[in-house]
């Protein structure tokens, strides 16, 4: 097997481009191909301060590495989940990556911060891990963008992400969710800017990115995920892959370009119903917010709020409650 | 002839298999999709057509991981 490029023994095949890459080409390509997706959907500008969404994943790291290759000014946030020794090692790889690149890294931890965490909390809340971890991921990096005075929050999903989610949202004609799938959601109503310039590689790439680059990340699955509907639709995507290289680009990218408009205009009109939250002042659809209420069941607590702060009017620059602590990382610049 | 022991993971687990091979047989052998692993020597990424042999500890890392936020 060669280097498409250089002709190189190659240490990867990408079966939907019906090339293979060398170590060098590889990492090449990676670059090249998040710099396509940044430009064609037109997702930063030129001196803009990001915030990356870091799990120490392979994902999250991969794009982080990238974009401080590229030399954009960017930051991480790692959030707590306190998920027992998988939030140890994930926490671990998150600060031994920013500690290796002398980036900064700002940490949220859900325990500590807010009294609850996700096992326990889900479960009292009575919802699912996953969606109790996303509620809130959602909700703490747009706070932490808004707070620290970043344009945008820049997240790991890749092709395969995004392929997952479209298919679970086909599958059940959740034409809301379908409008809002965007590979950027622009900043309004007091959310930041969100972008997602992993959407042109495969999470198979990322992997091998990581390996390539020496960045140590948490391989283990998320132990609250097992079983979970996202991981079946991959494996379904995958099985059609398999014989069909090139279909989960074309069924997202395809969605993008052909149907993607259509579901905009639901999408827009909740939009157009948000207020700000009684209790945080964060922009939602009904009196409280799905956060707030989740920390009320899952008997936590808000920080911003014990210190008496309250909410003030909704406003593009959501109010200032609280600031995440930055935890100084030896050697690194804060 | 020592055998290739494989580590796989999710859960974690190793095997021993006798003979040597190359990759992409390999994972036809343990029905696993090329799409959804990378099979690591030594650290480094080793290619469908690279081949496997006697003494060696390769590393089978799926590749998915099922966060949705």
């Amino acid at each position: 097997m060669k280097c498409r490029v250089c002709r190189e023994p190659a240490i990867i095949d990408i079966r939907r481009h019906n090339a293979n890459f060398c170590a060098d080409h590889f990492l090449k390509l990676c670059r090249d191909q998040t710099v396509k997706a940044i430009e064609q959907f037109d997702m930063i500008k030129p001196g803009e301060r990001l915030l990356v969404a870091v799990s120490g994943g392979k994902d999250s790291l991969a794009i982080w590495d990238i974009l401080l290759d590229l030399g954009y000014e960017a930051d991480g946030l790692y959030l707590g989940l306190g998920i027992g020794d998988y939030s140890d090692a994930s926490g671990a790889c998150a600060r031994a990556f920013a500690r290796s690149r002398g980036a900064t890294l700002i940490e949220v931890d859900l325990p500590a911060d807010y009294g609850y965490d996700i096992p326990n909390g889900s479960r009292a809340a009575k919802r699912v891990p996953c969606s109790a971890c996303g509620l809130s991921k959602r909700h703490l990096f747009d706070k932490a963008a808004i707070d620290g005075g970043y344009d945008v929050v820049v997240t790991g999903h890749n092709l395969d992400d995004e392929a997952a989610v479209l298919f679970g949202n086909v599958l059940r004609w959740q034409t809301d969710y379908l409008g809002r799938q965007l590979p950027v959601l622009p900043a309004r109503h007091g959310f930041p800017r969100k972008v997602k310039p992993l959407v042109r590689l495969g999470e198979r790439e990322m992997a091998a990115y990581c390996v390539v680059r020496g960045i140590d990340y948490i391989v283990d699955e998320c132990p609250m995920a097992a079983g979970n509907k996202h991981l079946g639709y991959k494996e379904s995507l995958n099985a059609v892959e398999a014989t069909s290289p090139g279909t989960k680009h074309d069924f997202y990218f395809g969605f993008l370009a052909r149907a993607s408009e259509l579901f905009r205009p639901e999408a827009e009109g909740e939009q157009a119903d948000l207020q700000p939250c009684i209790t945080c002042g964060a922009p939602t659809t009904a009196e409280e917010c799905a956060f707030c209420r989740l920390v009320e069941r899952a008997g936590g607590h808000h920080p911003d709020l014990e210190t008496g702060a309250v909410p003030v009017e909704l406003s593009p620059t959501r109010p200032t409650l609280a600031r995440p602590a930055i935890v100084p990382i030896p050697g690194a610049s804060v | 002839m020592e055998p290739v022991k494989v580590l796989l993971r999710n859960p974690r687990r190793e095997l021993e298999v006798h003979g040597s091979m190359q990759v992409s047989t390999l994972l036809s052998r343990l029905d696993i999709n090329r799409e959804t692993v990378l099979v690591i020597r030594d650290g480094t990424i080793v290619a469908g057509d690279g081949w496997l042999g006697a003494d060696d500890d390769v590393e089978i890392r799926p590749v998915i991981s099922g966060g949705m936020a």
